[in-house]
């Protein structure tokens, strides 16, 4: 392996100090005696217990957890059926403007979607609450799964579908039997990917929160307002932890079908 | 069995296939050649289902199949990438399409091994696609479209991946498991050897059109015309002017085909107008390679060798004539290579008999 030069080890350090101190503080602090936040106190876990006992916090962490598994497996669907239309779906009218306007999303403003969603539910009468929030979640974290299924489903052996289809499947059976187990990788890391978003948003869900259905996120920022806490810290310790997990469970799916697939293609090649 | 009616198929303003017509019959190896980008594909993926013809009809035991998708059709296709599937271990992947039709368990086992067994992959039941060698696959995907026992069975280029000695032992297997099951094979190749060897028809394809169908042995020893005469095999192509021969029989022609030298003489069942251009066609085999002139040989050039391929049970002699031309003669090599009788710069004598070459209009 090559050593690295003064120059990149210094841009490399600062770099990831620029990322990473902020948070490596705020872990730290979690485990501090004191009440207060900014004098250290020696190490304890005391605001992790804390946090147990905490009702408003663990309601809060009941609704993010309920609002994320619904959201990203609703989103998985919904992205995934998006992404095989668009890959494989014949030739339709505007297929490429879908295309188009299916990452729109993406680098949309939050703001605008939140005020848009909000809009939308005041406009049909539909009480804020774990159910738009889910539905809002579910919006934009759909696009998200699709781009991670369609970028599969480009590399996706055509032939495969077609025999299934001559040994007698229908299409949905191809898809289910065939498609869908190998595209799976891509399908979990999607799903991964929108459990985690969902989890740490605060602008969207502000918008589309009731009052008594209120996020992990939205409870700590208005706790924040108040001043911060050492229990926050734990709180947020505990989120980037779980975050963290999905992350790299998400990229470790999506590289270790990336090896496989790699792993055929090479042995295909070596057939031909 | 099969009925091509005028078919044509075209990619936006690209024809693929031109106005095709074919009959193929039940119980029949048949075997599609040609060149790369004639269209050989693209006339199995009409038959399989996956396109459906421009215009005419395509008709399968009496019925029009265009518009019929390819899981209702009786027909599997193998194809030229195997497309196995990786998820599914060899049983399973053969197994797929016995699932698909609800049959009993037991009724799926027992085919499933019968197809292990004819394609000798019992010890890699068990094994995932990526796990065999590349025959082992090849033979997988077979049992797996065999497994079904399809009245029509079509094999896209199927050995493509296969070395020589594999190749030929799979091309008996293949002839084999086809007069076992009476099943009707329909194999694209552009390896002609393998077409020969295999098929009962073969069908010598290009630019969309059939040039010419009929069994190997008439495919080489009487093509239609140069194009046919030129793909399968190695051949001479001596062009000329035909005239009939006054005092022989009138199907015999005299053919003038360079300045200065003796007009040959060939047989020809097709009629030639006087003074028609045409194309001799004579196989290497048929061309006798001596050192004197033969007796009494009605067609007899004189060369030099220009070049020997030397290819083990055979050689090949480029002889080249005073005009210019070169003539490839093939002799069989029953002595040593020490004891042979030519060598580079020799002067020899080519001739051949009258009826050893096939006179062609074009
Ligand atoms: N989907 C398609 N769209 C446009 N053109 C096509 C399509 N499929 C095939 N073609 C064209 O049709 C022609 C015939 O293709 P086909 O695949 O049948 O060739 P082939 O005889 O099988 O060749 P090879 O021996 O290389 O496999 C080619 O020129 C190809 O470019
Ligand atoms: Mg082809």
């Amino acid at each position: 392996m090559n050593r690295l030069s003064w120059f990149n080890t210094v841009s490399l350090t600062l770099g990831f100090a620029f990322l990473y101190i902020p948070m490596l503080i705020l872990v730290i602090y979690s485990f501090n005696a004191s009440k207060l936040v900014t004098v250290w106190a020696g190490f304890s876990t005391r605001w992790y217990g804390e946090l147990l006992h905490n009702e408003a916090f663990l309601d809060a962490a009941w609704v993010t957890l309920k609002v994320a598994v619904f959201s990203s497996s609703i989103a998985t669907v919904l992205g995934t059926m998006a992404a095989y239309v668009l890959v494989r779906g014949n030739r339709f009218l505007g297929r490429t403007l879908f295309s188009g306007m299916i990452y729109a999303p993406l680098v949309m403003p939050e703001v605008i979607t939140g005020l848009s969603l909000l809009l939308l539910f005041i406009g049909i009468g539909l009480d804020r609450g774990v159910l738009t929030i889910v539905l809002a979640h579910t919006t934009f974290s759909m696009c998200y799964v699709s781009v991670v299924v369609s970028s599969r489903l480009v590399t996706f052996d055509r032939s495969l579908e077609e025999a299934a289809l001559d040994l007698g499947c229908s299409p949905a059976q191809a898809f289910r039997l065939v498609t869908l187990p190998i595209i799976a990788p891509a399908v979990i890391s999607g799903w991964l990917l929108a459990f985690t978003l969902s989890l740490d948003d605060l602008v969207i869900a502000s918008f589309t929160a009731g009052p008594s259905s209120t996020t992990l996120p939205i409870k700590i920022f208005s706790a924040v307002r108040l001043g911060v806490s050492p229990e926050i810290n734990a709180l947020s310790t505990v989120m980037i932890a779980i975050v963290a997990v999905g992350v790299i469970a998400a990229s470790l799916v999506s590289k270790r079908s990336l090896v496989r697939q790699q792993k055929d293609e090479q042995e295909a090649a070596r057939a031909q | 069995m099969i009925r091509f009616q005028n078919v044509t198929k075209r990619f936006g303003t690209f024809t693929a296939i031109d106005n095709l017509s074919l009959d193929i019959f039940e119980r029949e190896f048949f075997a599609l050649l040609g060149p790369s980008g004639c269209g050989k594909t693209t006339m199995m993926r009409m038959l399989g289902g996956f396109e459906s013809p421009t215009e005419g009809r395509i008709e399968l035991s009496g019925k029009d199949i265009v518009g019929v998708p390819p899981n209702k059709r009786a027909v599997n296709m193998m194809f030229q990438s195997y497309a196995l599937f990786p998820h599914l271990s060899v049983w399973d992947n053969i197994a797929f399409g016995l699932r698909r039709d609800g049959r009993p368990k037991a009724d799926v086992e027992a085919r499933v091994a019968e197809m292990l067994k004819l394609t000798r992959l019992e010890k890699f039941a068990r094994r995932k696609p990526h796990q065999i060698s590349g025959g082992q696959r090849q033979r997988v995907a077979l049992a797996r479209s065999l497994a079904k026992a399809p009245k029509l069975l079509l094999l896209d280029e199927p050995l493509g991946a296969l070395d020589k000695k594999l190749r030929q032992d799979t091309q008996f297997e293949l002839m084999d498991i086809q007069e076992k099951t009476g099943t009707t094979f329909v194999i694209v190749t552009h390896d002609q050897e393998e077409a020969m060897t295999v098929a009962s028809r073969v069908a010598v394809m290009d630019e969309g059109k059939l040039i010419q169908v009929a069994t190997p042995d008439r495919i080489y020893e009487s093509p239609e015309n140069v194009y046919v005469a030129d793909f399968i095999g190695d051949v001479n192509i001596i062009e000329g002017r035909a005239t009939p021969e006054a005092g022989g029989e009138d199907d015999t022609y005299r053919i003038d085909w360079a300045e200065g030298e003796t007009p040959l003489q060939a047989t020809s069942a097709t009629r030639f107008d006087p003074g028609q251009t045409c194309y001799l066609a004579i196989r290497p085999e048929k061309v006798t390679i001596s050192a004197e002139r033969p007796e009494g040989a009605l067609n007899a050039v004189q060369g030099k060798v220009l070049d020997i391929a030397y290819l083990g049970n055979i050689s090949t002699y480029h002889v080249e004539l005073t005009s210019g031309t070169v003539i490839k003669a093939q002799t069989a090599n029953t002595r040593r290579i020490s004891r042979r009788s030519f060598t580079w710069e020799d002067p020899v004598w080519l001739s051949w008999t009258v009826t050893g070459g096939v006179l062609l209009a074009g």
